[in-house]
């Protein structure tokens, strides 16, 4: 497996790979923290989020389309517009299912999953109906394009940097908001003990559907990163959705900190073995070393101690 | 229907007679033999479904990967059906004879390890029986002695099917991959893909759905049936009773396991191919539903809540295939949040009152809690 290549070139493969893999991190970590909030908070498991995050990516198709049109001055920033309205997109539409759907489920919750995945079924026929069973990709202002030559032999994309770099923001702003602002204190104090926090005047209700509403919020942001690496179909959010509810569970449902290093450590060894094995192999391999450590640590990585 | 001196109900005898008498007479009688195809390869999916009602409806276990043990019903029938199609003769052009077509077609000049138990009947049929209740037993044991249950294993049972896929999909050689294994012919030198050969498995497969109902609803009324559903309810209680929860939740799965199996291998047999697309997660989480249709908790449920959506899906879907993905869509969300029950559950609240107020002779509440969502017939094509 790694007979024909000399040290320096090996060396160089594993950075260009870890970048490769940093990528697919970012992705990973925008799905799986708006999934671990989701999950962590209500329990409810939504397999509607890989939608969600096409919602995103159709919306930052949009936006770049609409700057192409009738604003190209402002086309080299239209991608922080399109972030944010992404960002409000799913958002919305999350807070809507929310209280539409999941609200009525909090007590049933492998109904939930049967039920976001029928919203998936729609949403992704809605997409084809609207958008076209086709695949769309947005093209890059300049300045987003090429990539930075590191040293000879290593080659750093500037739209790979300008992803990680968002999702370094976002993931600081999530924490931020969940471990000092009020909000978050809300929120936590529902995760730990739902009755409770009702008791002392914290309105569950609204705390379920914004969270929910964030959640669904920052798969949209994702999208928008996702379509800076791969092109945009009805169907392309069903393909990350496994990957990211073991990225989830594999760090420890309601760990943010977990979440992240599993969505680290999955992303990583999918992309170095990616270079040895083939795509595929490198798939069945990492999520197959997942599901047996989850079997012999059931808890995942990081668990969070919750009273039942 | 508790403690039913009985060993089937008359609700039961009843049901399983109606049953009978659709699937034998009157399908049989009406339907040409296309469509009675069609509703064999629905009734495999009813395996699957059947065996969701045990291990979900009684046991409280989703898993999403029953694709998986179908799958594997499938493979091990289609790799036997594979290897008598591919003899020596039969392949003279390739560059290896003697091998399946898309070994040859992936340079592997050699038939694998693994291929070698097919050429046996007896093996592969033995296969079909004792592979998914091993690998059931392995995931059980290992996920609900530490445990683990609800949704997690739901993911975990998940991320099982899309691993396999991908496994299939990625070895062409070894499994046909993302085609699958096509072109089966005989089965012991019988030709499986003549009109009469057809009708005659459609009967055989008949039978065997007859056999695992009479398994399911034997489960359903022993003792093993009550705890299943003490368990799905107060799990904790039943554990300090004394009883080993994890034991009970393995049996329950292998034996859902086990059932898909036998629906995929007959499968195999009915539609004359296997292909990874009836194992990964988006069959698996179909073949829920088509339990929830029925009803979760009702045996007979599975059986007519397979045909239902099936029909619909089959009827919809060559006219209308857009309307059907948002059709297929609204039922999850509907059955969830409307009809929890599916059709039992509207069979017991509207059509059983009816009956009983018909034929009140002496009242004895036949039905109590499931069973019999015998949809008029109108459901059954």
């Amino acid at each position: 497996m790694f007979g024909d290549y000399s040290f320096s070139d090996l060396g160089s493969i594993f950075v260009m790979q870890g970048f490769a893999g940093l990528i697919l991190f970012s992705v990973f970590v925008l799905m799986a923290l708006g999934l671990a909030i989701i999950f962590g908070q209500m329990g409810v498991i939504n397999m509607a989020h890989g939608e969600f995050m096409i919602l995103g990516a159709y919306v930052t198709w949009m936006t770049s389309t609409f700057f192409q049109a009738h604003l190209p001055a402002l086309f080299s920033i239209y991608f922080f517009i399109a972030m944010i309205l992404a960002f409000l997109a799913c958002g919305a539409l999350g807070m809507f299912v929310e209280w539409a759907m999941i609200r009525h489920l909090y007590k049933r919750p492998l109904d939930t999953l049967l039920a976001t995945w029928g919203l998936s079924l729609i949403l992704q026929q809605l997409y084809r109906t609207v958008f076209g069973a086709r695949e769309v990709g947005v093209e890059l202002p300049q300045w987003m394009m090429g990539s930075w030559q590191a040293t000879d032999s290593i080659q750093i994309p500037i739209n790979g940097m300008l992803v990680m770099a968002i999702t370094l923001l976002i993931t600081l702003a999530v924490a931020y908001i969940l471990y000092f602002s009020s909000w978050g204190r809300q929120v936590r104090a529902v995760v730990q003990n739902r009755v409770m926090a009702d008791a002392v005047g914290i309105n569950t209700e609204r705390v379920d559907r914004y969270t929910f509403g964030l959640g669904c919020g920052i798969a949209g942001v994702a999208g928008s990163a996702f379509t800076m690496i791969g092109s945009t179909g009805p169907t392309s959010g069903q393909l990350y959705i496994v990957d990211t509810f073991l990225v989830v569970v594999f760090g420890g449902a309601g760990s943010l900190a977990g979440t992240i290093a599993s969505a680290f450590t999955i992303s990583q060894a999918r992309s170095t073995l990616e270079f040895f094995t083939s795509g595929s192999m490198a798939q069945v391999m990492t999520l197959l070393a997942v599901v047996i450590i989850l079997m012999l640590r059931p808890q995942g990585l990081f668990a969070l101690k919750v009273r039942k | 229907m508790t403690a039913n001196p009985r060993f089937f109900s008359r609700s039961e005898l009843v049901g399983l007679g109606v049953l009978a008498l659709l699937l034998v007479v009157i399908l049989p009688m009406s339907l040409d033999i296309f469509r009675l195809n069609l509703v064999a390869k629905y009734l495999t999916y009813s395996f699957v479904a059947l065996g969701l009602v045990i291990c979900w409806g009684y046991g409280g276990i989703l898993s999403l990967g029953q694709g998986v043990f179908f799958g594997i019903g499938g493979y091990c029938m289609a790799m036997f059906l594979k290897l008598e199609a591919s003899s020596v003769e039969n392949t003279k052009i390739q560059s290896t004879p003697g091998i399946p077509d898309f070994m040859d077609w992936n340079q592997i000049t050699q038939l694998p390890l693994f291929w070698q138990p097919f050429h046996s009947l007896t093996l592969s049929i033995l296969a079909v029986f004792v592979v998914p209740a091993i690998f059931a037993f392995i995931i059980g044991a290992a996920m609900f002695k530490r445990r683990v249950g609800g949704v997690y294993f739901a993911i975990i049972t998940q991320a099982i099917a899309a691993i396999l896929t991908i496994l299939i999909v990625g070895q062409q050689g070894y499994t046909g991959g993302i085609n699958g294994i096509t072109d089966l012919r005989t089965l012991h030198g019988w030709d499986i893909r003549t009109d009469s050969a057809k009708f005659i498995l459609y009967f055989v497969e008949v039978a065997c759905l007859f056999g695992c109902l009479l398994v399911a609803l034997f489960v359903k009324h022993s003792k093993l049936g009550r705890i299943l559903l003490a368990m799905r309810d107060k799990e904790d209680r039943v554990r300090f009773s004394g009883y080993s929860v994890a034991n009970f939740k393995i049996f329950a799965f292998c034996l859902s396991a086990v059932f898909a199996s036998i629906g995929g291998a007959l499968f195999t047999l009915e539609v004359g191919f296997m292909s990874p697309s009836f194992v990964g997660i988006v069959p698996s989480i179909e073949m829920v539903i088509y339990a929830a249709v029925g009803g979760r908790m009702s045996i007979f449920g599975a059986v007519y809540g397979t045909m239902v959506v099936n029909y619909a899906k089959t009827s919809l879907s060559e006219s209308f295939p857009e309307l059907w993905q948002f059709a297929f869509g609204a039922l999850f969300i509907a059955v969830v949040m409307l009809f929890p029950n599916g059709l039992a559950g509207a069979w017991n609240e509207y059509v059983q009152p009816l009956i009983d107020r018909t034929f009140s002779r002496n009242k004895r509440s036949t039905s109590v809690a499931s069973e019999h969502p015998l949809a008029n017939g109108a459901p059954a094509e």
